[in-house]
């Protein structure tokens, strides 16, 4: 599985003509006869954006010598409305951030005002989210395989990847109600628990995915079409990486070992056996490679926790932070009259200041939340990986083709409700 | 006090403000004449070594004095550590040393806190709006003195007035 060699059999076939750049020595062009420079925009719709995005290409030739990108056609100033609103009120709104991803913002928001608040989660619910997270992280790599082939000409890989995929969506469908802006996480625990019917669902998944993440690989690892376009392109070095604050797979890809679920311990993960693959070349192939080996590290993480798991409390019990028990909602007034207050009036959040960062699929999703006391966040920043990657983009780009741009957004699996908040 | 912050206090006596630390994040505030040079310090000591850019943000308190506060979040990979540096300006000068020099990465974040918050980056190499649009003539949204309805632009798309 972690067979490194075997997938990077085809170094020697490996189409150099056009390819020049290693960290752009001024793109090596080919002889022109340049008259006027060449200003190619792309997007703001144009189906490999994921979003809406644009991008000013300045061109030698097909080679591209700078890239501007804009950004902001999706802005909603989330970071405005959460200080209008309480905490446990902007759970929604995060869903809406990395809408391919809801769960990963939900964790992150959720930890970082637990960290505000100085809350411990109990150990079930800890497991349910790091199943979920994991559940989420596979859905948000099979999403960004299909798209990323898709984008290069690779067809088939999507159709594959989106069959399992709703798989995972229907599943998440009957554990909250919502396929994609999920809402699960609360403030100090989980909505709801696990059913055993859902166990039952998950564990068949578990059985049936590994086979087909092979399935995944034999379309674009012996596909020469995939490795010309993936193989030498994008490249970054890992202290460039680390400086434009890339993270995720696309800084490790770079041979960077930085990841949170490791660094920071939280959630079950120290109780989880799992390694983080780390490319050693930097480019688009080893982030591909990356994503696909954590599908396998996450099968195993699930697996883990699902053996792992004790019964036991999904929601801290902090009255005067925490949601009283649904069932107890319904059926007792001071509960309901809790809920109703924790909801419209919050709860009073100690003055000071965090930064709290979760490692989410994309990178590291980190929420900087400033309080001066009362019900509602002072000021709260997110800090967004496809935002920061998008930094990187005319770094990464110089020297290249036009037609790489395309796997160039797709190599930092881009979701642009992130990227403009 | 936190050994990071002893060695920038010790390093920049006359730089140095305050450190605070709380929930276990460390937050340095320094002044905005030695900001440079402290993050440079940050970056290039060896024992610190903070390479990684983790993001830029500000914070408006417009009941202060020194009304804008701008915050830069690094840390090493090596050394696992973070630091929160910090630094205030007041409303009338309303500019600080851009640390796009330092690490990379802050290119964008300190136009994202140009545009929302209306601060100037010094030496900055494109210092531009960067959500909102170019044209965008009503301030800067996060500041407390903006309202969250916005100014009125919005009432001027046709499509909203329209009667059903």
């Amino acid at each position: 599985m972690n067979d490194t060699e075997k997938t990077y059999r085809f170094e020697d076939q490996r189409d150099t003509v056009y390819k020049v750049n290693p960290e752009h020595p001024e793109t090596a062009t080919l002889p022109l006869q340049r008259t006027e420079e060449l200003l190619l925009n792309m997007g703001p719709q144009h189906p490999s954006t994921h979003g809406v995005l644009k991008v000013i290409l300045e061109l030698e030739g097909e080679r591209l010598v700078k890239s501007t990108p804009v950004m902001g056609y999706l802005h909603r100033g989330v970071e405005k409305l959460a200080e209008d609103g309480t905490y446990h009120q902007f759970i929604p709104h995060t869903d809406r951030l990395d809408y391919v991803c809801a769960m990963y913002n939900n964790f992150a928001y959720c930890r970082a005002v637990e960290k505000l608040m100085n809350i411990a989660v109990p150990e079930r619910a800890e497991y349910l989210r790091t199943i979920v997270a994991e559940v989420q992280r596979i859905i948000g790599h099979q999403f960004w395989l299909g798209t990323q082939a898709l984008d290069i000409g690779a067809m088939t890989v999507f159709f594959y990847t989106f069959r399992d995929r709703e798989i995972l969506l229907d599943w998440f469908d009957e554990l909250c109600g919502a396929r994609l802006t999920t809402s699960w996480y609360r403030i100090g625990g989980v909505e709801r628990d696990l059913t055993p019917s859902l166990i039952a669902k998950l564990r068949a998944f578990l059985d049936y995915f590994p086979p087909k993440i092979d399935e995944y690989q034999v379309f674009l690892e012996k596909n020469r079409i995939w490795l010309a376009r993936t193989k030498g392109v994008a490249v970054i070095s890992a202290e460039d990486a680390l400086s434009f604050g890339l993270s995720g797979p696309t800084l490790r890809g770079s041979g960077v070992d930085y990841d949170l679920r490791k660094y920071e311990a939280y959630a079950a993960y120290p109780r989880c056996d799992f390694n983080v693959p780390v490319g050693k070349n930097g480019d688009t192939y080893d982030r591909y490679w990356i994503r696909v080996m954590e599908l396998y590290e996450s099968v195993k993480i699930v697996k883990q926790c699902l053996d792992q798991m004790q019964e036991g409390p999904i929601m801290a019990s902090v009255p005067s932070v925490t949601l009283p028990p649904k069932d107890r909602v319904f059926t007792n007034l001071d509960s309901m009259i809790q809920q109703f207050k924790l909801f419209s009036q919050g709860f009073d959040a100690p003055p000071g200041e965090i930064y709290c960062g979760t490692e989410a699929h994309k990178g590291e999703l980190g929420f900087y939340i400033v309080s001066t006391g009362g019900g509602k966040p002072y000021r709260m920043k997110i800090r967004s990986p496809s935002f920061i990657h998008m930094g990187a983009f005319d770094h990464m780009s110089r020297g290249y083709m036009i037609a790489d741009a395309v796997t160039i957004f797709g190599t930092y699996d881009i979701v642009m409700g992130e990227c403009d908040r | 006090m936190h050994a990071l912050a002893e060695r920038i206090k010790r390093e920049f006596p006359d730089g140095f403000v305050d450190a605070v630390e709380w929930r276990g994040d460390l937050a340095v505030t320094v002044r905005p004449a030695a900001l440079h040079a402290v993050a440079g310090f940050l970056r290039h000591d060896p024992e610190i070594d903070c390479d990684y850019m983790v993001h830029v943000s500000s914070v408006d308190w417009p009941d202060a004095e020194e009304r804008f506060e701008v915050v830069w979040e690094v840390a090493s990979i090596r050394k696992r550590h973070r630091v929160r540096l910090k630094t205030r300006v007041s409303e009338a000068e309303c500019q600080v040393d851009s640390l796009t020099d330092v690490w990379h990465g802050a290119n964008f974040m300190e136009r994202e806190v140009y545009d929302m918050m209306g601060i100037r980056f010094r030496n900055h190499p494109d210092l531009r709006r960067i959500l909102m649009p170019d044209d965008y003539t009503e301030g800067y949204p996060l500041r407390k003195d903006f309202p969250l309805q916005g100014k009125g632009w919005r009432d001027t798309f046709e499509f909203l007035n329209e009667k059903a």
